[in-house]
């Protein structure tokens, strides 16, 4: 049962090989064994998953199946999710229950999924870790190789990506501001997608930094991420950045091949302090694609190195902004005072974690009268510096190949002494966020303590067929079939 | 640039955030850290160049000024921590 890939078992559904309710049993069975472990979960909704799965099998009997019908998933509590407790990681949404269902996860649910439940994640998606969750950190089931000291799974989607490497779900819905699929992705030996801006609508979707976030999959395999995201995309009016362009076949793009393709290798990606196990990867990579019949091609992208910096003056301006909401009055958690403006400083100071408040004050800060030149519109003139060389680089390539993370997954407590070392995780991986670009990560290799680490792969705008091509091609050459120490199914 | 604690103080106040005297140092500390770090942008010429506000080059559309939704006050109110009939309440505002 758990060894399933989402194909495989989308196809062993509709064969009647198994059913949509010992499918949804099996997942719940072993969420109850290893989630005191993991921590992937912060709710499991076992009765509302087998309602799904029964409803599910109901139309499977009738030939009804849709792209995703029986599929159980997990769902990042970032998600709102209708009459089901949606937190963001923090404790100021502790008691907030939605009365509306975001897109993404209405899309899904048309198309016959069953939610398992929320994931854990850094708080308001704040992280590269899982360890800002106001529910606690998200163990990774992976360990090094003769050690058993607990790993983070990456962030901020740590969950999601820490319940599919575990096989506590099929596949998870994820969002990605500066990195926030990727990594984790990478971290955790599985795949990940942030596609295009505005393929997947943002509504209901608890804001972070609206200009940046974007909603994607994280899943085992390369096609099941194109199937997942064919079901989360799509042109949706309730959110005004939401593309309207046709969902393409994505999981048809995975089958392309790259031949005739050209592949460009960004040479600000290396830097002298680059792992070496992380650097031969990348060579391999480049290698894998050269005999599957890609030309590559060596590029610059000269702003890469300011992206980081950019980010971290743009995120937590737009965070300053979406967070003013939380107050206490409308709904979340409410701290009373003496005043209204007392009870907003307590709920807001008792609701928020550290890295919250650190960057709603960075972006409060940047945004204040007479900085506001200086640091937020200086950084919106970095930012179109940084898109056009992407332009630049895709009128001679088709796709860029880069690592996906610095580094394997770190242990629980490590990087926690100064944010800025904690923020370096995301530097491979914020360029495209800045430039609303798709990128993917592809599980491609262990280092040598048995850690997977992914390779990148990032496309030209609302050209995802690509990037699956490419990622698919690595995938196959690179035939990672190690497996994390904690799993389901053995 | 360096932040100093009273400007600390100012910011957290804008953001209605309550710090407690014994907060300050550790926020002063990380604050600054990642200033200096941004001060690298100060390398970038930036001369002539058209500031990127968005995630997309798609242009924004505009909707119909209709009335598409509402009439559920209900489901606005169902997580408000307090309420007086069909409104949110707060703690008395004017004397």
């Amino acid at each position: 049962m758990f060894s399933f890939t989402l194909a495989e078992a989308r196809a062993a559904l509709r064969a009647r090989k198994i059913s949509a309710v010992d499918l949804t049993d099996a997942y719940l069975g072993a969420i109850e064994a290893l989630n005191p472990q993991l921590n992937a979960y912060v709710l499991v909704t076992p009765e509302a998953a087998r309602a799904q799965a029964a409803a599910a099998d109901a139309a499977l009997a009738r030939g009804e199946a849709g792209p995703l019908t029986g599929i159980p998933l997990a769902i990042k509590d970032l998600f709102c999710t209708k009459g089901v407790r949606t937190t963001s990681g923090s404790r100021i949404l502790e008691p907030f229950i939605p009365p509306y269902e975001s897109t993404v996860t209405a899309n899904l649910l048309r198309d016959g999924a069953v939610f398992l439940g929320k994931a854990n994640m850094d708080e308001f998606a704040m992280g590269s870790s899982n360890m800002t969750s106001a529910f606690g950190p998200v163990t990774n089931p992976w360990t090094r190789r003769g050690d058993n000291r607990p790993l983070v799974p990456g962030g901020s989607s740590g969950g999601s990506a820490a319940s599919v490497a575990a096989r506590l779900a099929l596949g998870a819905t994820a969002t990605d501001t500066g990195g926030s699929i990727r990594q984790p992705a990478s971290f955790c030996g599985i795949v990940g997608i942030k596609p295009t801006y505005g393929r997947c609508s943002r509504w209901g979707v608890v804001a972070f930094a609206s200009s940046l976030d974007q909603a994607g999959p994280i899943a085992r395999t390369v096609e099941d991420a194109a199937i997942l995201l064919g079901s989360m995309a799509g042109y949706d009016p309730k959110d005004a950045t939401s593309a309207e362009l046709p969902v393409p076949d994505f999981a048809a793009a995975c089958k392309r091949g790259v031949k005739g393709l050209r592949i460009g290798i960004p040479r600000e990606y290396f830097s002298e302090d680059m792992p070496q196990e992380i650097f031969a990867l990348w060579q391999q990579g480049r290698a894998w694609l050269q005999d599957a019949g890609a030309t590559i091609v060596d590029v610059s992208l000269p702003h890469t190195k300011y992206a980081l910096a950019t980010y971290y003056i743009v995120a937590p301006a737009e965070a300053s902004s979406n967070l003013a909401r939380y107050d206490g009055v409308r709904f979340g958690l409410r701290r009373d005072g003496e005043d209204l403006g007392v009870l907003y400083e307590n709920t807001r100071a008792e609701g928020f974690g550290a890295e919250v408040k650190r960057r709603v004050l960075i972006g409060t800060y940047v945004l204040s009268a007479g900085y506001y030149d200086a640091y937020y519109l200086k950084a919106q003139k970095v930012r179109a510096l940084i898109l056009k060389d992407f332009t630049d680089a895709f009128r001679t390539v088709d796709a860029l190949l880069t690592p996906t993370a610095p580094s394997a997954a770190f242990g629980q407590g490590e990087k926690m002494d100064d944010p800025v070392t904690m923020y370096l995780n995301d530097v491979f991986t914020v360029p495209a966020n800045m430039a609303g670009t798709p990128g993917i990560s592809v599980p491609a290799g262990l280092d040598a303590q048995g850690l997977p680490l992914g390779l990148q792969v990032l496309g030209k705008p609302f050209d995802e067929e690509t990037v699956f091509a490419v990622a698919a091609a690595l995938e196959s050459a690179a035939g990672f079939s190690a497996l994390p120490t904690l799993r389901a199914g053995g | 640039m360096s932040l100093d604690p009273a400007t600390i103080r100012r910011v957290a106040r804008l953001a209605r955030i309550r710090l407690d005297e014994a907060e300050i140092p550790r926020m002063q500390a990380d604050l600054n850290g990642i200033l200096a770090w941004i001060e690298m942008l100060n390398e970038v010429d930036v001369e002539g160049v058209t500031p990127l506000a968005g995630g997309t080059e798609i242009a924004l559309r505009l909707r119909a000024d209709a009335v598409t939704d509402g009439g559920m006050a209900e489901a606005v109110l169902a997580n408000a921590p307090d309420r007086a009939g069909e409104f949110f309440a707060v703690p008395k505002v004017v004397e």
